[in-house]
């Protein structure tokens, strides 16, 4: 195999590894948005989600119980976005930078009261992590010209929650799309009003997504600090949640086409670590500043319009009912 | 439970005691000081088309959403088929067989219809029951009732008159016998009215029963079987559509009040300053809401637009004000020709010499949480009134606000409260004052006296006598027949956006006017 397609698998393996919280965060800020709610709390659910793992699964010894502790957290806050801009009509941005600064801020002071490590926590052993997964057969096919190093390369060895954030792509679009539930969201998001004289509770549905939204973020942050990383660092999402915001807006609010973006943004993260230091003809070595910035001028390229127009659900950042 | 309704709506026996398809007792609702509905009692016969007609703001829509459970009455009962029905909010509603059609469509633009009928009423999880089920409906009422409607196009891309099909078959989808339309016509036009109308009769032979809102006369007598009049929130008669009469609906509409008596300067008219020819205009939805109006203001000149609200005045005073653009014909104010190819906004009339007192101060008249001061130099912010230069010249903006209350009485006197915390007489004396002191050729004025109390109702008579003796042409729309009998030289009349009338004040009395806002074309009666 030559080793050019070599470099290629390894940075597909890792372009998935990169995007697996981005996916989760995507298909959360969709389900939230869709229903009318801002989500640009994915970051700061996503770091509580974190945390909480990192922490409930040095202290049990148990990824599950990390897991769980993730989204309950993650969810808890979700909850408090809800009561703040549904049941009290809360300005929905505001909200959602409260929460990315409380975050940001108890995960830290939390973790010195917990941990004494300056917002760190200890290091995880290996049976407290989500570990990669060996697909059957993949060592045997490895052999196979491209398709073994394709299966056992890129799709095999990863741990369970980039198979979780694969299978929410499917599983969004399939609720959003083909169930009541799925219609009712989208319905709200557009129309509370319609909603509303169908005899539907425009905040029992939009509880309903931020809940979801809440889920998908914990274990976002799970994923983050106890399946692909070994420990909770402090600022560990690192701008993650907002780069899955505006993967939502390119991906149009769908899921696939979201799924798309934040592959992209994966793989050019991806792409830079391996590309720094690297002689590239014409630019001469890539300069790694530069490639460290790549991922976030991209998104403010995409986002200033490349890609046609994104109509956002025409009732997002409004609370119901209006006036009053 | 949509069943049981529906059974018990069909199954009652036709005998003359059967129980009102709904009734009210007593209800009142208040917002704030506002009295929107005073003690409603009404009664509505099974298998009937029942008219509410009122003016706009009599309380018509507040008593549906109080009936649609989207209000909460704050006193009275509602009967539906003989007992007490708590309806709190409007899956309540719908339970006890109530379907309603919104004014403003309630539906997701980005769905297809068939999403829209399913949305709120969807049987399983996975939809495939529901989609099924939803096809068939849509099919049958297709069959029963001529709601023809193609299941698989997208609302946005239906015209109006199908969207508000859909509208009607999700108001029935769960089996509702009792159908509220409020203000259904607005939006459509005479060929989706007469459609309509059709599909509301079928639906009433079917046994259903239905309530028609609106504030259109000939639609009341074209489609009920009985009418109410609404108003300002009473329930003033009750009719059997057959016995009654469009002039009779009008006046009780409108109903009589006391003449004010002014005294009306003598003046010697100048020339017209307003030469309106062919004038139309046609909103965005396509529905032409000015058909063709011929008439002119001379200097020293009240004309008064009369008519039942909503036929075409509040279109009118926005296209004279530059607001909205003439989409045929043309307008001449002083000498300087307006047509829909060379529109002038509302700058450029004001610099023409119009000044527009608006119907809504609250909406364009005002900047409600503004001071006095600053919404005194409203659209003359750019002229010499906020003075020279870039930056507002705050002195001479107070010394003009306090000219201006100290002219116009206003009370408290003083321009330093927030526009909110003026009363409306005084509200409505800001603006006036801020107009008239541009000194114009023509002024535009819409309910001069909407929610302004009757001390100041006599001031602002006497300013825009006034104004009429200095030669200002003035052209008034009100919907209180009386002041235009007090003020005006002239009274011209429209009905659908129609000129149905023009009289001199001499030659013009409540009952021939009334015929013509009902419609009936000057001379033919």
């Amino acid at each position: 195999m030559s080793d050019f397609l070599f470099q290629l698998l390894l940075t597909f393996d890792a372009t998935l590894r990169v995007a697996a919280p981005l996916i989760l965060c995507g298909m959360a800020g969709i389900f939230s948005e869709r229903s009318g709610v801002i989500d640009i709390g994915l970051e700061g659910k996503m770091l509580a989600g974190a945390f909480a793992a990192a922490a409930a699964a040095v202290m049990t010894g148990s990824p599950w119980l990390g897991l769980f502790a993730a989204i309950g957290v993650s969810v808890c806050l979700s909850l408090l976005h809800g009561f703040a801009c549904i049941t009290h009509r809360g300005n929905q941005v505001i909200s959602g930078l409260a929460i990315n600064i409380l975050a940001s801020a108890l995960t830290v002071t939390i973790g010195i009261a917990l941990f004494k490590r300056g917002g760190n926590t200890p290091s995880l052993e290996q049976d407290m992590r989500f570990r990669p997964i060996e697909w059957p057969l993949a060592e045997t096919l490895e052999s196979v010209p491209l398709l073994g190093p394709i299966y056992s390369g890129v799709i095999s060895g990863h741990n369970l929650l980039v198979y979780v954030a694969l299978l929410a792509v499917p599983l969004s679009a399939w609720l959003l799309f083909r169930t009541s539930f799925g219609l009712r969201i989208r319905a709200v998001g557009e129309s509370p009003e319609a909603v509303d004289s169908a005899g539907i509770s425009v905040y029992v549905l939009r509880y309903k997504a931020v809940i979801l939204a809440g889920i998908l973020c914990g274990i976002a942050g799970a994923y983050l600090s106890i399946a692909h990383g070994g420990g909770f660092g402090r600022e560990m999402s690192a701008g993650k949640g907002y780069i899955a915001l505006a993967a939502v807006i390119f991906g149009k609010w769908r899921p696939v086409p979201t799924l798309m973006a934040c592959l992209l943004f994966g793989f050019l993260d991806a792409a830079t670590a391996r590309l720094q230091g690297v002689e590239l003809p014409i630019i001469g070595e890539a300069p790694t500043e530069l490639m460290l910035a790549l991922p976030y001028i991209l998104t403010v390229v995409l986002l200033a319009g490349f890609i046609g127009k994104a109509t956002p659900p025409k009732n997002i950042g409004e609370p119901y009912p209006k006036g009053k | 439970m949509a069943g049981e309704v529906t059974e018990g709506g069909a199954s009652a026996p036709s005998s003359p005691l059967k129980p009102y398809a709904l009734e009210t007792c007593g209800i009142s609702k208040s917002f704030g000081e506002v009295h929107a509905n005073r003690n409603i009692d009404l009664q509505i016969s099974t298998g009937s088309i029942h008219g509410i007609i009122g003016e706009n703001g009599a309380g018509k829509s507040t008593l549906m959403n109080i009936l649609y459970g989207l209000y909460q009455a704050d006193r009275g009962e509602i009967l539906i088929n003989g007992e007490v029905a708590k309806i709190t909010n409007s899956a309540a509603a719908i339970k006890h067989g109530i379907g309603m059609v919104h004014q403003h469509f309630m539906l997701v633009d980005l769905f297809t219809v068939l999403e829209n009928v399913m949305l709120g009423a969807e049987e399983d999880f996975a939809l495939t029951k529901s989609v099924a089920s939803t096809r068939a409906l849509i099919s049958r009422m297709d069959k029963d009732y001529g709601l023809t409607v193609d299941p698989d196009t997208k609302i946005a891309d239906l015209p109006v008159g199908l969207q508000q099909r859909v509208e009607i078959i999700k108001a029935m989808r769960g089996g509702q016998r009792i159908l509220i339309l409020d203000e259904p016509t607005g939006v459509l036009t005479p060929q989706e009215t007469e459609g309509l109308f059709a599909i509301l009769r079928a639906l009433r032979d079917e046994g259903a029963t239905i309530m028609l809102i609106t504030h259109k006369l000939q639609e009341i007598m074209a489609l009920t079987d009985q009418v109410s009049v609404m108003r300002q929130g009473e329930m003033v008669a009750h009719r059997a559509t057959a016995v009654t009469s469009r002039e009779e609906l009008a006046e009780l509409m409108v109903g009589r009040k006391v003449l004010l008596q002014v005294a009306k300067p003598d003046v010697v008219m100048g020339a017209p300053v307003l030469k309106a020819e062919n004038l139309r205009y046609v909103d965005d939805n396509g529905v032409e809401r000015i058909k063709g109006l011929n008439f002119d203001v001379r200097a020293g000149e009240i004309l008064s637009v009369a008519g039942v609200s909503g036929n075409g005045q509040t279109e009118l005073l926005d296209v004279l004000a530059g607001i909205l653009p003439p989409s045929g014909g043309s307008m001449t104010i002083d000498g300087t020709k307006i047509t829909a190819e060379a529109p002038v906004g509302p700058a450029g009339m004001r610099d023409l010499g119009v000044s527009h007192v608006p119907e809504d101060r609250h909406r364009r008249g005002l900047v409600l949480p503004f001071d006095g001061l600053e919404n005194s130099i409203l659209g003359f912010q750019d002229g010499p009134a906020a003075g020279e230069g870039f930056a507002m010249d705050k002195g001479a903006i107070a010394a003009r606000a306090q000219r201006h209350v100290e002219e116009f009485d206003v009370r408290p006197p003083t321009a330093g409260l927030r526009a909110a915390q003026y009363s409306g007489g005084n509200q409505q004396k800001l603006v006036l004052a801020r107009e008239i002191d541009a000194a114009p050729k023509l002024l535009l004025i819409g309910q001069p006296t909407r929610g302004v109390d009757i001390g100041a109702i006599e001031f602002i008579y006497e300013r825009l006598m006034e104004m009429k003796a200095q030669g200002c042409a003035i052209l008034m729309v009100s919907v209180e027949l009386e002041e235009a009998l007090s003020l005006s030289d002239r009274i011209l009349v429209m009905s659908n956006g129609e000129q149905t009338g023009m009289v001199n004040r001499e030659d013009a009395d409540e009952k021939s006017l009334g015929l013509m806002m009902a419609g009936i074309e000057e001379g033919a009666a």
